[in-house]
């Protein structure tokens, strides 16, 4: 009203900003930490990597964006995610409906199993259309046949009546993208949707979404657990470990000059683009930890050839490097590409 | 370079799946439909299922004009005089003859009606009670299945979609109707009921119906919970489906084929169930065109079914082959679905 800033209301000049997102599943086997705190912020046309290895919390924390965990046995316990100036985890239900596939829209892993087999391709193009945008049968299938012709599925119109298991796995993922673009989302989240694919089809569908995004102009959320997909799309990266972010950074950075033990062997597991002949396959050894019952310092101590006494006992938490890229590691000055 | 890279678009490298051609049919019914109904005519245990189904159906059909009704009310067996006494297949009408059937002279030659399939004790004629009593196992089936399914489906979709303590009380429930032997159940239920509504089919059938629905419930709201983890699922969500509509459009449809072979399946044993509680003298009036109360009349001469075998066998084929007749068929939908569903995952 009068004077300063009222900090109850969630603002941020930002299209997106994700502040200490927590999300834990109740299990008999005890609380799972999926997501422990993460924030970061998004602009209008930005692109994200997301990156970390299987089971650190990357789809558990889109999920949660969406609103989407199965509650129980999932909570979020705490956190903003300011869309819009909207926090949208105070969104009614229904409020948060029109949230998903108008403005944000997920695709998945694995194209075989996202598409509904008993559900025409041209119903499951359509139906965000009608509920989303008021459009009756004849002009969402319109719309469908643009989007598929879009994504380059040639013989659209011949194409709508299929089933999903008459299209091979590019094809529907490329049904998938249509599907998600339907309505123009702002956001568009990418949960690993090449890695179910093979390696020249996973190039195509990266390819696709920079076509469409530059024609668009989305913001994507790309989430992988191999950083090569995102080198060459992504403006940042995020890597995720243990349900933390622990390295942020404008992806040239990341590439260019990890400061973190984990990214750094992640980038080892890649292959080696200087060395023509010795392909290096490094992958880090251990196991990522189990989100049960977290330990008390560093979660990825165990397996880090930097680690020091202090890993063990206390948290780092992120720090900044140079402006916009920051990481979460006691030894970071240490740690250097080699 | 940027330029070039641009150009090159990408639709070609991937080998797409050719398109097949579908025939005008296929293209009508759905591809998932159309593959079903084809098995469903090319396997051979469900050509016979349907050709004996079709046998029944024609029969109830066709009643009229088979055994022509004598009273206004057609489920009445006729009967020819009341000794006890039954009389063998190919005994003439004595008594009271029903109007002859206009296909009986041209074939026969003759004026006059026989018993075709013999009497019974009190002289019930046991052909016009296996012509309508198809008519009442068809009825009896259909319905006690349908209000069955009925009601299991909604519970077991209820359940299943709200979970939490709503799933908790109602699978409790379920367990508890599980819990009674079903055949104990259903006697004791009907004969309860009898006094309040009347001795017809109406007691029996809605005992049959209140402990029925039990196994609907409990398959449908299993296969809805694993239908529910498909990311297919989640696919809907994350497009703002509303929740109502992703149970019936989304989930519904890919979790229901194992709880309508269960219904087909269902279908024969209702009736012989029925057929036991009628057996028993809980059920219909007595001369009420069933096959069970046909079987009953057999009681009295259970010692000498040498002599009087009629009694038995043709309402007792009768049963077994519509049991069996539905039971084919469920058999043959579950093949033809299976590797659907298979296929299509
Ligand atoms: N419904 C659930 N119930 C219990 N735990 C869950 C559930 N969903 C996810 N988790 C746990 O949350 C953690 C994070 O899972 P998440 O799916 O986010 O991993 P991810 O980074 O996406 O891995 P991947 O690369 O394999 O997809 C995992 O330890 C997982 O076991
Ligand atoms: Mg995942």
């Amino acid at each position: 009203m009068a004077v300063g800033i009222d900090l109850g209301k969630p603002t941020s000049q930002h299209l997106l900003e994700v502040r200490d997102l927590t999300t834990r599943f109740y299990t008999e086997d005890g609380v799972v930490h999926a997501v422990n705190g993460i924030s970061y912020t998004l602009d209008e046309g930005e692109t994200l990597g997301v990156v970390g290895e299987s089971g650190c919390g990357k789809s558990v924390h889109a999920l949660s964006m969406m609103r989407l965990i199965p509650i129980p046995p999932g909570k979020i316990e705490k956190g903003e995610v300011i869309f819009k100036g909207r926090d949208l985890l105070k969104l009614s239900e229904e409020e948060m409906r029109h949230i998903r596939g108008a403005e944000i829209a997920m695709i998945f892993q694995d194209p075989m199993t996202s598409l509904n087999p008993v559900l025409t391709i041209g119903f499951q193009i359509t139906e965000s259309l009608q509920l989303h945008q008021g459009m009756d049968k004849a002009q969402s299938r319109e719309r469908a046949l643009e989007l598929l012709d879009m994504v380059g599925i040639p013989e659209a119109a011949l194409r709508l009546d299929d089933y999903p298991h008459q299209f091979s796995g590019g094809m529907r993922q490329r049904a998938m993208i249509a599907m998600g673009l339907s309505c123009n989302p702002s956001i568009l989240i990418a949960d690993e949707p090449t890695t179910a694919l093979d390696v020249t089809i996973q190039a195509q569908i990266v390819d696709l979404v920079k076509r469409l995004q530059d024609k668009l102009g989305m913001t994507v959320i790309w989430i992988t657990h191999d950083l090569g997909v995102v080198a060459g799309m992504a403006d940042r990266v995020n890597v995720m470990y243990a349900g933390s972010i622990i390295e942020t950074g404008p992806v040239k950075y990341i590439y260019g000059d990890p400061h973190h033990p984990y990214t750094l062997g992640l980038l080892g597991s890649l292959p080696n683009p200087e060395g023509s002949m010795g392909v290096r396959l490094y992958s880090i050894p251990g196991e990522p930890p189990d989100l049960v019952g977290m330990p008390k310092g560093c979660p990825f101590a165990p397996r880090c050839t930097f680690k020091v006494e202090r890993c063990l006992h206390e948290m780092p938490m992120l720090e900044e490097i140079e402006p916009g890229h920051l990481a979460a590691c006691w030894e970071k000055d240490r740690v250097r590409r080699v | 370079m940027t330029n070039e890279t641009k150009q090159t678009l990408v639709i070609d490298e991937e080998q797409f799946l050719p398109r097949r051609e579908m025939s005008n049919l296929e293209r009508w019914l759905g591809t998932d439909t159309y593959r079903a109904l084809r098995g469903m005519v090319t396997n051979p245990t469900s050509i016979v299922g349907l050709v004996l189904l079709g046998l029944f159906l024609f029969i109830a059909l066709a009643a009229p004009i088979l055994a022509p009704p004598i009273s206004s009310n057609p489920y009445q067996i006729p009967r020819d005089g009341y000794g006890s006494v039954p009389k063998p297949p190919g005994t003439l009408w004595n008594s009271r003859q029903p109007e002859l059937p206009f296909w009986w002279k041209p074939i026969m030659g003759t004026d006059q009606w026989v018993h075709i399939m013999g009497t019974a004790s009190g002289q019930w004629d046991i052909y016009y009670g296996v012509v309508w009593g198809t008519r009442t196992a068809l009825q009896v089936g259909l319905l006690i299945t349908f209000v069955g399914a009925a009601v299991g489906i909604t519970i077991g979709a209820v359940s299943a979609y709200y979970g939490g303590w709503l799933d908790m009380v109602l699978m409790r429930i379920t367990d508890i109707f599980m819990a009674f032997p079903f055949m104990l159940a259903a006697m004791t239920l009907s004969a309860v009921l009898t006094p309040v509504l009347g001795k017809g089919l109406f007691p029996p059938m809605i005992a049959l119906m209140a402990f029925g629905w039990t196994g609907f419930a409990r398959l449908l709201r299993s296969d809805i919970l694993s239908v529910r983890e498909r990311e297919y699922v989640l696919a809907a969500q994350v497009i703002g489906v509303k929740d109502a509509r992703i149970l019936f459009r989304h989930i519904l449809p890919n979790a229901i084929f194992p709880t309508l072979v269960l219904g087909s399946m269902r279908i024969g044993s209702y009736v012989i169930t029925f057929a036991g509680l009628s057996f028993l003298g809980i059920g219909a009036e007595v001369g009420y065109a069933d096959w069970g109360q046909l079987l009953s009349f057999a009681r009295a001469w259970m010692t000498n079914l040498g002599e009087y075998w009629y009694i038995v066998i043709f309402p007792g084929v009768a049963l077994v082959l519509f049991t069996l007749s539905w039971n084919l068929v469920g058999d043959a939908l579950r093949d033809v679905l299976d590797p659907r569903m298979q296929g299509s995952r």
